[in-house]
């Protein structure tokens, strides 16, 4: 394991941080993210906050590709030049799938890992893979289960062990532990952020747990629209005001004050 | 074929297997079977039931274009057809807002209606009705190779792409996050379907050809817990069906491609109940 980490090292120093600059998602008419300009370190994991609908998924899914996008997302290296294409892990909300289907977790590591049929079995070798992945979660005794017949709990810690293997340079989590209990919640987060710290990962979690968010992350974006203020947790959530606005609009200038960091994005009239 | 006539005479020393037309149907239900078995069990976890459909219905206007070019044999016109609709489906589902299950449905009523107009002309429907129903028994050898070429397709299609198709049907975003181009092997997968289908629709018959796509795949998911037993149990549910249904439709005299569905029917009835867990 320790070995596994220290390669895992080595790989991911070829990312150092994402810049998103002038980012903006459009669906058909509808405006749904503009000047989003955000800088993203290695090692640091990014809370995105904010009300429903202000485009926190949106701007997930425009990163991993699936939607178009305006602006321009750079994946840079220490010496900032651009650096290969990273490898993005993703941790959907909820898997929405058909609940009967015989997928098994092995079937879905086996897929992910390997080219060879699923539906003609499996190397040992990419078995003790997968079970190394999710013993690294807790999970590895889920490896036969059936998709269909795991808990909430039990699917994002799968789901997780899935985008870090290969280690990834960007890991994009959407609400991982929505429905999940407060226990699984707190679980979930000191792995999220022990990973951090061992494969100098670049987190971006969309939550709306802001006690979470505000023990595990390092940085937090409001974002509604476009990036409504951004700062250290402390900064940002200690703010009675804001903590009344989310879900409104906007850091009032009180804030702005306070925080002295990275303030961007207009602020509407 | 001399090869499986002899294997034939040697191994089913039964009178039903000394025509040599149930010799060439057995062959032809041994290769559809699994064929249909294999793509099946994906067209049922991408949850395609209705597009797969679709395409068999369609199926009418592909004859009807075929005949009024003026084919005998309009295979290869129904193979295009079924082809490029596939292709428009998939981008109408991409462009359009509407839901999947509106796009695909008005489709196919579309082409049925189109179909039957088509070929209705002058009443001479009568004569296409076979394509409704499906004739296995009057298969020729040519044609057996066809069905074996088509099956050695999926196959092959399987072995290289399988994984893919696999993680696109558990969730888009992840595979997108893997690197796979979702769309494309989405396109892929349809336009495939759309070939299995049209391929075997005159020997299975247009109004039953879907059942024999999903039920093998449906009953085989009810009692299976992973992608290898999955795929076992639904090509020997196939065989099985086959076998039998080619026999019983003998003694019968009774449609084929319509005797083995029902018996797959029986199968999916059976697993409903043996069901382990009630997920």
């Amino acid at each position: 394991m320790v070995n596994m980490i220290e390669t895992m090292q080595d790989n991911a120093c070829g990312l150092c941080c994402t810049k998103l600059e002038g980012f903006g998602v459009s669906i058909g008419k509808t405006e749904i993210l503009r000047d989003i300009n955000i800088h993203i370190h290695c090692g640091e994991l990014t809370a995105l906050i904010g009300p429903n609908g202000g485009g926190k998924s949106t701007l997930l899914k425009a990163i991993l590709g699936e939607i178009p996008h305006t602006g321009a997302i750079k994946f840079l290296d220490a010496s900032e030049q651009k650096s290969r294409k990273p490898i993005v892990g993703y941790v959907p909300q909820r898997l929405d799938f058909d609940q009967g289907a015989p997928v098994s977790v092995m079937d879905l590591f086996a897929a992910s890992l390997s080219t060879r049929p699923v539906c003609l079995g499996y190397s040992r070798k990419l078995r003790e893979r997968a079970a190394a992945s999710l013993a690294h979660v807790q999970a590895d005794h889920l490896l036969k289960r059936r998709l269909g017949d795991l808990s909430g709990g039990e699917m994002q810690r799968v789901l997780l062990a899935l985008a870090l293997d290969p280690v990834p340079d960007l890991l994009l989590m959407d609400e991982p532990v929505s429905g999940v209990d407060a226990r699984g919640k707190e679980l979930f987060y000191q792995l999220v952020s022990n990973l951090r710290r061992q494969y100098d990962l670049s987190i971006i979690l969309v939550s709306h747990d802001l006690d979470m968010v505000a023990r595990y992350a390092d940085r937090i974006v409001l974002l509604n629209q476009t990036v409504l203020c951004t700062g250290a947790p402390v900064e940002v959530l200690t703010n009675e005001k804001l903590l009344k606005a989310y879900g409104q609009i906007y850091c009032e200038s009180t804030v702005q004050n306070q925080l002295q960091p990275n303030i961007a994005g207009g602020v509407p009239a | 074929m001399e090869f499986w006539y002899a294997f034939v005479n040697q191994f089913i020393p039964f009178a039903w297997a000394s025509h040599e037309f149930m010799k060439n149907a057995l062959l032809a239900v041994l290769l559809v079977g699994p064929m249909f078995a294999i793509m099946g069990t994906m067209v049922v976890n991408n949850k395609m039931a209705f597009y797969s459909d679709t395409i068999g219905h369609s199926s009418l206007t592909g004859i009807a274009i075929g005949v009024l070019l003026g084919f005998q044999d309009p295979l290869w016109i129904m193979l295009i057809f079924s082809v490029v609709l596939a292709v428009a489906i998939s981008i109408l589902k991409l462009i359009t807002t509407s839901s999947t299950d509106t796009v695909i449905g008005s489709v196919s009523a579309i082409m049925v209606a189109l179909g039957i107009v088509l070929l209705s002309r002058g009443g001479g429907f009568a004569k296409f009705s076979r394509f409704l129903i499906g004739d296995i028994l009057s298969i020729t050898p040519g044609e057996v190779l066809l069905l074996a070429i088509a099956l050695g397709g999926v196959l092959l299609l399987w072995s290289i792409m399988f994984n893919r198709f696999l993680l696109i049907s558990v969730n888009q975003s992840i595979a997108l996050s893997r690197g796979i181009p979702v769309r494309l092997v989405e396109i892929l997968f349809c336009v495939a379907t759309a070939i299995v289908v049209t391929i075997s629709i005159q020997w299975v018959g247009i109004l039953i050809i879907n059942a024999f796509l999903i039920l093998p795949a449906a009953a085989a998911r009810n009692v299976t817990g992973n992608m290898m037993h999955y795929h076992i149990v639904a090509v020997l549910i196939t065989i099985f069906s086959g076998v039998a249904g080619l026999l019983l439709s003998y003694y019968w005299a009774t449609a084929t491609g319509a005797t083995i569905v029902l018996i797959t029917a029986l199968f999916y009835l059976a697993t409903l109940f043996m069901k382990p867990r009630l997920a």
